[in-house]
């Protein structure tokens, strides 16, 4: 550079855009203003074509014949992709292969809807109504889509796995009293607003330039290049943000991004690939359904002595991701209550389902609600309010009663106190008189109230997933440019680096700039997942930050013969002594003397270790807990119902910004109620799904928010572990907060019976269900 | 050519189908792409743009002026864009400063993902246009059908209820002589009609363009039908938009009779419906989704012949007859004969619903109708019923009970209503009412209910009636609006 850009950007004064300010989303003049670039809105090249898949219409059996001449003939058709014409792999089974790209004659189709061929024509419409012309002669062999009769029929896909700690068997007989239930959850759309999305373009070189809307840039990386038999050298991933994620980008968006790089290959011209709501529904896998059993004892006050449980989750026809879906699952089983004896099983059962994959939350949600669900019969069981017996049988550090089932020591007692400030903020014992009085006037209207707590392992269980990488350029004009390994899918990611980098150098948030994760900036990156964005992500940015600052601070001390003590960043202003620069000047000054102003970053999260071998260790570097209250309303004549109020105290540690934070609780509980009671995953006797698209299949919409809504951040609970400026994990964990929503309508039902007997209501609990548990508690009573 | 006004000036559509959705018009031929696709089925509101036409204050009773309607653009023609406005996103901000309502969705951290967050300005832009002041239940009602997955709606709600502060002065208040002068002219100037496209102005129009064409298509809000060409991929040959056809639109009462043309959208009787058939104020709220209720249309409601309309019921409950029209020739029909079968109406080719007649209710005579669905907004009925009573002495004179979702059709349930007619109303005999259901009814079960829960719930929605109509002191009933 001959010239350096004039200073007319600095602006000292005090920098106020730092850690634990309620700062905007980076994006957020973009998105309203509709300048907010999404895969689909990027200009394509002139020759761009479009792509479709063409899927199975059969659950199971094997392709007798699969004649494409139609679809070639097909107006517009320009190419037409088979399995054989893949150069490179043909199972994109992210750890555990099982999952082939295409099928082909001859070839075992294991789920309705899955894969077959692919197309690329003119028009997004061409290349769909092409899709739907293969001739496709089947022999159907028998599906089952039932997760007791797979487990039964020991169709798994992987083994089964055991936690134990004790002598389960024994203490539940030594115990006063036991139980014996069952207990079912249904699946999960993600039904993220913007579909899977690809936008592939061949390079000079015969690589591929991605765009994918992925939460996981260096798995798309990897399996297009060995999709397309190339090194990954040749293969660059982008996403700038996702229209959210839930998990159903992380593993599931491979598939689009490696069948829109091989069109593009074969056709030798740009693709976009982006599924229509119909085969993205029917395409991508979705939040496992469980079918639990379990047996428990306890005393006469509601103590847990011994349980033995058996967490059967319906994975579809592959392993994906269900290994560590199920293990975690498994791992919170506890939730937060202490186990003495327990022995927890996890299964795999494959299902001629799509295969299901990672959900916010990632299995912990559905280990957590059996638990819930265990511990609502024990408390109608003993006779006493839920929230009693939830509370008699947290974890403490009282009598041992501190360590899980898999060996982790609870280290820090938060629950308890967290549960006793929000029974006192949302006047639970208050209310529970009040409801009660109200039930014994109102002969049809019954209102339910419910405490529900959640502690949520934050780590990758699978180790190495635990680092994360950063690049952080600093321009002559004092600008800065951020990149991580992290994507962006409204979870406010970006916002929470740029902040952690403008604190770590003191200046303004808008000095910063968030950039699209690329692979050819930040390599070998983990998915954006297990809630660990910010903790992995952040912790890597602020490490580029201080490898930047210590070479700045080392330059004033040979440039001005400086203490390094004497340098200090403030107010977007660097001072040396006594002497003040502009942080553009200071940046200008250490440019002109050769200093490198770029770094990467790198972190790894330290303490953790598991051995899955004999189920114990320290799989989470901590936990993240909340709880939740709700209160709902039933019609029991007709099984409809309102949330009528949620206050909601979650444990962020010291929060990095409130606002984002605050957004995360509000949005993850109003999904994890959505997932317990209007979302219903139904497929038909065939195998198909019939709840397909955003008609069929009922998300939260705006009337289900509460209209009394309180949600509060625990207060002074910084981290004891060294995270980034000590805050906690946010995205995952108040998803199961959901859960209280449930139990809050389990105790209207149980109103029925005067709160004698437990509601027989499984997830999700649609109006439906919810009728079908009132009249049977009726029939009871 | 269709020709619409776009940013202060006329923008004729050049080398594009009319039939093509707004939504891919905006999206492939301008480069707007600030109005996303979340499912192209009129469910998740992503795609809400907002249409500004001219008051017509002799049919409507509005005030004159603009009227701004946010719709799905996902399912709308480009063609009835006809002699409107059309604003998007994009058009919201001015250089660098946000809209107003923009800058309350950034101050309340209304966005996460923002994928959205476009169609929910949208919605909340014609909500400050047309609602006076901030409202909870209002503000539900307008935003209803826009789905956010991230956000749990609470910053959204908040953003609405802020946008009311500020003044309701915009750019569009001051360029609105300018907008209303274009208007104007594009409605003196005769739509030059598209092949394959046609845009009647008259009845009398329409019914001498489908008599020369059997085959047509009648579209009105293409609420129904555009499901057919981005779900299931068709193409029509020949469109006919009635959406522009004024006396198709307008309602009126004559003597005990209300009567209303086929093409009026929901949002345009529900005033005069809810005048005179207070129960269907809730009903109406709870069919689709705001966006919907200003495109679909009574009469499409009637024509699509869904065994789960909700309309029918309720039209079928109350005696309602339809006028069918045919070239020159009309003939009167009761709505519970129009349907023969699954999907099949006695419509003839070349007939189509011209306007529909509800007799008003007596003093002794009442309506009720109840809707069950898994989410209380926009969401399809599991059953919905309605019930026409005629009350004298606290005996039942006359009852029509209707159901949707039950059967092959809409219909009456007459093993029930025979069990009333006669009866004194109480508690009793409306319980051997409700068992004489399942004479009438053998419903199916499918992914919205089972048939257990669709013949005991609809029994209980007759027990639902009785306790609504005797017991004025607890309330024994949710509503939308809890
Ligand atoms: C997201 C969504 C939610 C919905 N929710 C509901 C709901 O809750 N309840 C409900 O009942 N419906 C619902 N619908 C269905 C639909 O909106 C209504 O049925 C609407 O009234 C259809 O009217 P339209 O004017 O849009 O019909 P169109 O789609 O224009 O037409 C439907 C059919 O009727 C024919 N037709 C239209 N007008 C006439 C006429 N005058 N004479 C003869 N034939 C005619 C058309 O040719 C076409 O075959 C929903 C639809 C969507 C997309
Ligand atoms: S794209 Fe979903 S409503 Fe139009
Ligand atoms: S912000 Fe993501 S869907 Fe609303």
């Amino acid at each position: 550079m001959r010239n350096l850009p004039a200073q007319n950007a600095n602006t000292p004064g005090q920098a106020t855009s730092k850690v634990g300010a309620e700062l905007q989303h980076e994006a957020a003049t973009l998105h309203v203003s509709g300048a907010a670039r999404y895969i689909d809105d990027i200009p394509v090249p002139a020759s761009c074509l479009h792509g479709a898949v063409g899927m199975s219409t059969i659950a199971s059996g094997r392709i007798k014949r699969l004649d494409l001449s139609r679809v070639r003939q097909s107006p517009g058709v320009q190419a037409v992709l088979t399995l054989q014409d893949i150069p490179g792999h043909r199972d994109i089974g992210p750890v555990f292969p099982g999952d082939p790209l295409l099928l082909d004659e001859g070839g075992v189709v294991q789920f309705h809807g899955q894969a077959l061929f692919a197309v690329a024509a003119d028009t997004v419409t061409e290349a769909r109504q092409a899709a739907r012309l293969a001739e496709v002669e089947y022999e159907n062999t028998e599906s089952n889509l039932d997760i007791r009769h797979g487990l039964q029929e020991e169709q798994l896909v992987r083994p089964s796995h055991t936690q134990s700690r004790g002598n389960a068997k024994a203490a539940i007989e030594a115990s006063p009293r036991r139980l014996h239930g069952e207990f079912s959850s249904g699946g999960q759309e993600h039904m993220y607003l913007e579909g899977q999305v690809s936008l592939c373009i061949p390079t000079e070189d015969n690589g591929m330039m991605v765009y994918s809307s992925t939460q996981h840039p260096s798995e798309g990386q990897k399996l297009v290049a060995e999709v397309l038999g190339i090194p990954l050298h040749r293969v660059t991933v982008e996403v700038r943000r996702m229209g959210g994620g839930f998990g159903g980008k992380e593993t599931h968006a491979n598939q689009w991004a490696c069948l829109a790089a091989l069109l593009a290959w074969k056709a030798g011209c740009a693709i976009k690939l982006r599924l229509g709501r119909v085969d993205d529904f029917v395409g991508t896998g979705k939040r496992h359904p469980f079918h639990t059993e379990f047996t428990v004892g306890f005393d006469d006050s509601g103590l847990i002595q011994g349980v033995e449980m058996d967490l059967a989750g319906g994975c579809g026809y592959s392993p994906d991701l269900s290994d560590a879906i199920v293990d975690r699952a498994m791992f919170h089983a506890d939730n937060a209550y202490y186990l003495p004896a327990a022995r927890i099983t996890g299964h795999r059962v494959k299902t001629n389902a799509v295969s299901n994959t990672a959900f916010r939350g990632f299995g912990g949600p559905q280990g957590m609600l059996a638990t819930e669900a265990m511990i609502e019969r024990i408390a109608r069981a003993v006779g006493e309010d839920s929230l009693t017996v939830r509370q008699r049988n947290f974890y403490s550090a009282e009598d041992g009663r501190d360590s899980t089932h898999y060996g982790q020591k609870i280290e820090q007692h938060i629950i308890p106190s967290l549960v006793e400030r929000l029974v006192g903020t949302s006047d639970y014992w208050g209310r529970r008189a009040e409801i009660q009085e109200y039930n014994r006037q109102s002969p049809v209207l019954k209102r339910g109230l419910a405490l529900t707590p959640a502690k949520f392992g934050i780590s990758f269980t699978v180790q190495h997933l635990n680092q994360a990488g950063a690049l952080i350029h600093i321009y002559t004009d004092g600008s800065i440019q951020l990149n991580h390994g992290g994507t962006e899918m409204g979870q406010g990611l970006y916002t929470k680096v740029a902040q952690v980098v403008a604190h770590a150098f003191q200046v303004d948030i808008e000095r910063i700039a968030c950039t699209a994760t690329r692979t050819d900036k930040v390599p070998n990156t983990s998915p954006t997942a297990a809630s660990s964005g910010s903790d992995l992500n952040g912790m890597a940015a602020l490490d580029a930050a201080e490898i930047i600052k210590k070479r700045l601070v080392d330059f004033a001390g040979n440039h001005f013969g400086a203490e390094p003590g004497d340098v200090c960043f403030i107010d977007n202003q660097v001072h040396v002594g006594q002497e003040r620069y502009s942080f553009a000047e200071f940046i200008q000054l250490a440019y002109m003397n050769r200093i490198s102003l770029s770094a990467t970053g790198y972190y790894r999260t330290p303490e953790i270790h598991y051995n899955r071998d004999t189920a114990s260790g320290r799989p989470f570097f901590y936990f993240a807990n909340g709880a939740a209250v709700a209160e709902v309303l039933i019609d029991t004549l007709t099984g409809e119902y309102r949330m009528i109020r949620a206050d909601i105290c979650q444990d962020v540690g010291e929060s990095l910004n409130p606002a984002i934070d605050i957004g995360q609780i509000e949005g993850g509980f109003i999904q994890g109620a959505g997932w317990l009671t209007t979302e219903e995953l139904v497929w038909g006797e065939d195998g198909r799904l019939q709840t397909n698209s955003a008609a069929s299949y009922k998300i939260p919409a705006i009337g289900d928010t509460p209209g009394d809504f309180r949600v509060e951040l625990l207060p002074d609970s910084p981290n004891r572990e060294a995270t980034i400026f000590h805050s906690k994990a946010v995205g995952e964990p108040p998803l199961m907060l959901g859960i209280a929503v449930w139990s809050a309508l389990g105790d209207a039902v149980a109103s029925l019976s005067d709160y004698r007997e437990s509601a027989q209501l499984n997830a999700p609990a649609t109006p439906e269900q919810v009728f079908m548990a009132c009249r049977s508690m009726r029939e009871r009573n | 050519m269709v020709k619409f006004v776009l940013q202060d000036r006329v923008h004729r559509v050049e080398g594009a189908d009319p039939g093509m959705t707004v939504l891919d018009y905006l999206r492939e031929r301008l480069a707007r792409t600030g109005t996303k696709e979340g499912c192209a089925a009129g469910d998740c509101g992503a795609c809400t743009v907002v249409v500004a036409s001219l008051a017509h204050p002799e049919t409507d009773g509005a005030e004159p002026g603009l009227r701004y309607h946010a719709i799905n653009s996902c399912i709308t023609p480009l063609g009835s864009l006809q002699g409107k406005q059309l604003i998007t996103v994009e058009d919201l901000q001015q250089g660098d400063a946000l809209h107003p309502v923009q800058q309350c969705m950034v101050d309340q951290h209304g966005s996460q993902c923002g994928f959205c967050t476009p169609g929910f300005v949208m919605s909340m832009f014609a909500h400050r246009k047309t609602a006076q002041s901030a409202d909870r239940n209002a503000i539900c009602d307008a935003l209803g059908g826009n789905l956010c997955r991230c956000t749990g709606y609470r910053p959204i709600i908040d953003a609405a209820t802020a946008m009311f502060e500020g003044s309701t002065q915009d750019q569009f208040t001051h360029t609105e002589p300018h907008t209303l002068a274009l208007l104007a002219q594009l409605t003196i100037d005769e739509p030059e009609n598209t092949p394959g496209y046609d845009q009647p102005a008259s009845v009398d129009q329409l019914a001498a363009i489908l008599e020369q064409h059997p085959q047509a298509t009648l579209v009105a809000g293409g609420t129904d039908l555009y499901l057919q060409v981005t779900q299931s991929l068709q193409r029509f040959d020949h469109l006919v938009d009635i959406s522009d056809v004024a006396e198709l639109s307008t309602v009126r009462q004559e003597g005990d009779i209300l009567d209303i043309g086929a093409a009026a959208p929901y949002s345009d009787i529900r005033a005069p419906l809810v005048a005179n058939f207070p129960s269907l104020g809730e009903l109406l709220d709870r069919l689709g989704s705001l966006q919907i209720r200003n495109r679909g249309t009574i009469g499409g409601n009637i024509a699509n012949a869904s065994p789960i309309a909700d309309m029918p019921p309720a039209l079928i409950a109350l005696g309602a007859t339809m006028r069918l029209r045919c070239g020159e020739n009309t003939r009167d029909v009761m709505l519970e004969d129009f349907y023969t079968a699954y999907r099949r109406t006695i419509l003839q080719p070349g007939e189509f619903i011209e306007r529909i007649r509800i007799p008003l209710l007596a003093a002794e005579e009442s309506l009720w109708t109840y809707k069950l669905s898994k989410r209380w907004e926009d969401d399809i009925s599991a059953t919905c019923a309605a019930i026409y009573l005629r009350l004298e002495d606290g005996i039942v004179a006359d009852t029509r009970i209707a159901f949707g979702g039950m059967a092959e059709i809409p219909r009456r349930a007459p093993a029930s209503e025979n069990a009333l007619i006669g009866t004194s109303w109480n508690e009793a005999n409306v319980r051997i009412a409700a068992e004489k259901l399942t004479e009438d009814f053998h419903p199916i079960s499918d992914f919205r209910a089972s048939a257990d829960y669709r013949l005991s719930a609809s029994q209980n929605l007759l027990l639902r009636c009785y306790l609504e109509s005797s017991n004025a002191g607890t309330p024994i009933r949710m509503h939308l609006h809890a």
